[in-house]
Order: structure tokens, then sequence, then C-alpha cells
């Protein structure tokens, strides 16, 4: 029998279950992420103003650098305070 | 437990154990003497002999040299001696006139327990087991390089196949613990041991005194300041160059002089490559997923030389940034491009090629924001060096040149629309950040030509520089 030994990290990722996605913004909170990159806040500025025109709640983050994953406590601070996250991508 | 008295691991094959033979038959009639052989139970005729040809007594014992002869006392060992050296054999046996037909004295020969390949796979078999990886077995007719292929552990070249007894060997080039903490590995953070580099060394091509520089190289990459994450993940052509410095490039063979940027360098290739495949398959860094690449460059299998240190201008890159002796600097590189200049003689004149090929290092509209590296050719450093240009010397002189005014470089400017953004008109503008521009020595004695790296994002937002030490073993 020949074996090799495994090369990998042998951890599958953990799966993460998305939030079901909700029929209606009314009532819940939108969080737009800013990652940073040159023109992202031209696109987040525009939802931003589409949604507060239907009158849903609205808050903005940012990553420090589009270059890095974003920092643990952001991540948590968006999931504790928002229902739906939009991150936004613009070059 | 070993049974007490005399104990003798010899083979057949070996002339000085042959030659002790009288002595063997002196010391069965002077006490208990037990005598085991590694190759052939038959000799010496008449004494009893073990058989050991399997190498579990051999390996346990830890023979390097046969003969090996020992004194036991309760089960265990309390005095050896190797080779054949009359007064040491007297001394450990209390007997005296053995042999006093032979020679004084003769070098013994290697025990087979620790031939090469031989010490890593009774190591397997009799040692406690050391490794934790995961073993993936193999079907009979499954290839081992076609298998490493499907399950996705390649860069697109074959690999070695890293089976136990190869990273056994792997291991030894270290003496730290498989079980080490190497680095956590970008993208998926993995906390990587030193096994796992070790395997992934083994599949790169690596030899064992290789492991301590692949060793320094993950951990340089895998550090907040150089960014793995980043350099993994941009869209730009970026991978990791990994400049080994100091006295085990000469140690392992590492390839300074012609074509040290190129193929044919074993060191070189696969230490590279090494890096890269931890990347890949520990952190989970695949090009089509995290890897982003636009379209890459082929630096991205492997990109590793040594510095040329003896015949440099420059003190070794590794020392300019504070590390001593043996040490690797990693730089997120996008890829090679020469600058000929086959006529400049002075300083002044080199320097001005040399400005005028960084000037478009990523764009000869933008600066500040990419670092570069020139790696200066012998032919090139000669000019510095006989005009006793130092690194400091050349880098405040290219520092100057290409510094121009701000109003050449905002967009639109020349007319082409890529450029700083407004702000800079009126304002001398450097192309490097302080410290943005590295200087390396490397390349064959005949070529007046030296090389551009340039580089991904600068500064604390991209990737630093890195430079950290080897622990050599």
């Amino acid at each position: 029998m020949r074996t090799l030994l495994d090369p990998t990290s042998e951890s599958a990722p953990v799966t993460r279950t998305l939030n079901p996605r909700p029929a209606s913004l009314d009532g819940l909170t939108v969080g737009l992420l800013d990652i940073s990159k040159a023109r992202s806040d031209v696109l987040l500025d525009r939802i931003e103003q589409r949604l507060a025109a239907d009158g849903v709640t609205v808050r903005r983050y940012a990553k420090p650098t589009f270059s890095k994953p974003a920092p643990i406590d952001l991540r948590h601070e968006i999931a504790t305070q928002c229902e739906v996250v939009i991150e936004a991508l613009a070059d | 437990m070993l049974p007490d008295g005399w104990l003798v691991v010899l083979k057949h094959d070996c002339p000085t154990c042959t030659l002790v033979e009288p002595v063997l038959r002196q010391l069965q009639a002077a006490g208990p003497l037990t005598v085991y052989s590694q190759d052939d139970p038959g000799f010496p005729e008449g004494l009893g002999v073990v058989d050991d040809r399997e190498l579990e007594t051999s390996w346990r014992l830890q023979v390097d040299t046969v003969p090996t002869l020992l004194r036991v006392e309760g089960g265990v060992e309390v005095e050896r001696t190797v080779g054949w050296l009359r007064s040491s054999w007297e001394a450990l046996t209390g007997v005296t006139g053995l042999g006093t037909d032979l020679p004084d004295h003769r070098p013994g020969c290697g025990s087979r327990s620790v031939e090469w390949g031989v010490e890593q796979e009774l190591d397997r078999r009799y040692g406690d087991r050391v490794l934790t990886s995961r073993t993936v077995e193999l079907a009979d007719l499954e290839d081992e390089v076609e298998a490493a292929y499907a399950r996705g552990w390649t860069d697109g070249l074959p690999v070695v196949p890293p089976t136990e007894q190869r990273v056994l060997a792997m291991l030894a080039g270290t003496t730290r613990a498989p079980s080490d903490v190497v680095a956590v590995v970008p993208p998926d953070l993995v906390p990587c041991t030193v096994e796992k580099v070790a395997i992934n060394a083994v599949m790169a091509g690596c030899l064992p005194e290789h492991l301590p520089v692949v060793l320094a190289a993950v951990a340089a990459a895998c550090t907040d300041s150089f960014n793995m994450h980043g350099v993994l993940a941009t869209t730009m052509p970026t991978g990791p160059v990994v400049i080994v410095n100091g006295p085990i490039t000469r140690a392992i063979g590492m390839n300074s002089g012609g074509n040290a940027l190129g193929q044919g360098n074993r060191a070189n290739a696969t230490i590279g490559r090494a890096l890269q495949l931890v990347v890949r398959n520990v952190g989970g860094g695949r090009p089509g997923e995290v890897d982003r690449a636009t379209q890459g460059q082929p630096g991205k299998y492997t990109s590793c030389f040594a510095e040329a240190e003896d015949t440099s201008p420059f003190e070794p890159l590794a020392e300019s940034r504070g590390v001593t002796g043996s040490a690797v600097t990693l730089f997120a590189g996008n890829g090679h491009w020469p600058v000929v200049d086959q006529l400049s003689r002075t300083p002044e004149s080199l320097a001005r090629s040399f400005t005028a090929a960084l000037r478009g290092v990523a764009h000869p509209k933008l600066a500040i924001a990419f670092d570069a590296l020139l790696i200066v050719s012998p032919e090139h450093g000669r000019v510095l060096r006989e005009a006793g240009w130092d690194r400091d010397r050349l880098l405040a002189e290219l520092d100057a040149l290409l510094t121009v005014p701000g109003d050449e470089l905002t967009r639109g400017a020349g007319g082409m629309a890529e450029g700083l953004p407004p702000g800079f008109e009126g304002v001398p503008v450097p192309k490097f950040r302080p410290g943005g521009l590295l200087l390396a020595h490397a390349g064959g004695t005949a070529g007046l030509f030296s090389t551009v790296v340039p580089g991904w994002v600068s500064g604390p937002g991209g990737s630093e520089p890195t430079t950290i030490a080897i622990e050599e073993t």
C-alpha cells in the first residue's frame, strides 16, 4: 500500500450559513462596506441615496485597506448592527 | 533489554569487521559475547550470530559505524567503541593481548542502518510516529504524480510525491520539531507546522538542507508587513521574490552568478517553489479563487536567488536592512525587465540609465505608491565599485534623478489619462518613497545588463519588503 502525506490544511472551510434573503427592506438596517478601493465611495453614495429615498436605515463602514481582509472587529460590528450588508468594489 | 556482557554489531561486507574475526573468537572464550550481523548471520561462523538484517537492533542502538563494540550491564549499555582500536577494545573488555597480529588501528565502515533512505525507513518502521498529517492511500493502479494533480496539490508542474520516508528525510534538515508552528498562512489563515512545510518542500523538489531557507521564507511571507494575502489576492501580476544572503547560500549551492534569476539551479528553483506550494496547499491560495491575478507572470511558479556578495559594490542586502549572516528578504515583485547599457563607463552615466528604466515602474506617471528592486549585474557593479559608489551613494543619486516636477505626472499630462491625482502641481515628486528602492547584486561576470523588478503596492496598505534571519541547523 502506497501512502502520501496530505500537504493541505486538512480543514474544510467553516460553513457559515447566510441569513435568508429578506423579502423587503422595511424596518431593516443595511450596512454599506467600502473596501477602500478608488471610487468605491462613488458607487456606495449612490446606493445610499436610493436606499434612503425608500426609507431604509443605512450605516456606512470601510475596510482600512482593500488589500487585506476586513478586521474581525469590523466584521463583528457589521454583523451586530445590520441585517443586510452590501460590499462594494469600484475601480 | 540487551544481553549482559559484550555486544558487537558488524557486517560481513566490512573489511574491518572481517579483520577483527580472530578478536571476536578471543572474546568469546573470555566472557559472554553477542554478535549481531547486518548482512550475513553465517559470519563469523560458530559464534551464534544474531540475525539483524532487518536492522532493528542496529537502529535501536543508534549504530552508525561497524564494528561497534558495547559493554552491557544489567541490560543497559555502559560503554561503546567503534572501528578497531586495540587499546580501546582492551580497555572496554578488560582483556589484554587482543589481535596481536593485527594493526593497532583500522577505522570502521558505515552502518547499513544509516544508509541514505534506510535510516528514514527505519525511523518510520520502529520509531514513535512523529508525523501527524493525514495519510492519503493510493489505489494500486493510481499513478503517484497523477494522484497529486487529481487532488489539486500542484502548481501545474509535476511534484515529487510526499511519502512518509521523504518527509522524514526532509525533516532532518532542521532541528525544529515537526509540530512547531512556522506561520499563519493566508488566505485561509491556517497555522502551518514545520511538518506541513516539509511536505510541500518535498513536493517542490527541495533537499533537506534547503528546508531552513524555506522555513524562513514562509515565516517572512506570512508577516503582516509582507502581506502575503494581498500579494496573492491582487489582480496585479505579483509574487514573492526571495533574495537569500549569507553563508548558507554557498553551503547549499545556490546560484548567485550566471542565470541566477533563471532556471537550472535546484536550490534556487525549489525553495521559491516550496513557498508558493505552501501558500497554495496550506493557505488555500489558488488562481481563480482568492488569487485574482489578471495576467500573472512566470515568477509566480518560483522566484528565488542568492546575492553575489563577494564582488558586490554594496554590503549584502539583508545586512543593509539590519540582519547580518544568513537571511531571506522577500519582495513583492511583478516580473523582471532588463536594463541594457553597454556604453556607460562612469557611475553618473549608468545611474541615468537606471533612472530611465526605473521611471517606468508601474507607469512613468505614477510615483511613491510602488517599490522596486534593482538587481545590479557584476559588470555594472564594477563601474560603481571602481568609482567608490556604495549603496547609499547610488540610492541618493537615483533619488535626485528620479525626482521630477509634479506637473509632468498629473492626470492628463503628456496626453495620458493615467497619472497622479490633482494637488501635485508645482511640487517636486520622487519616484519612490524613502526605502522604496532596493538594491541587490547578482549575475554572471559577462554582460552589461541589470534587471529591474517592479513592485506591487508599497507600504502599510500593500507590502513592505521583509527581511528575517535563517535559523541554521
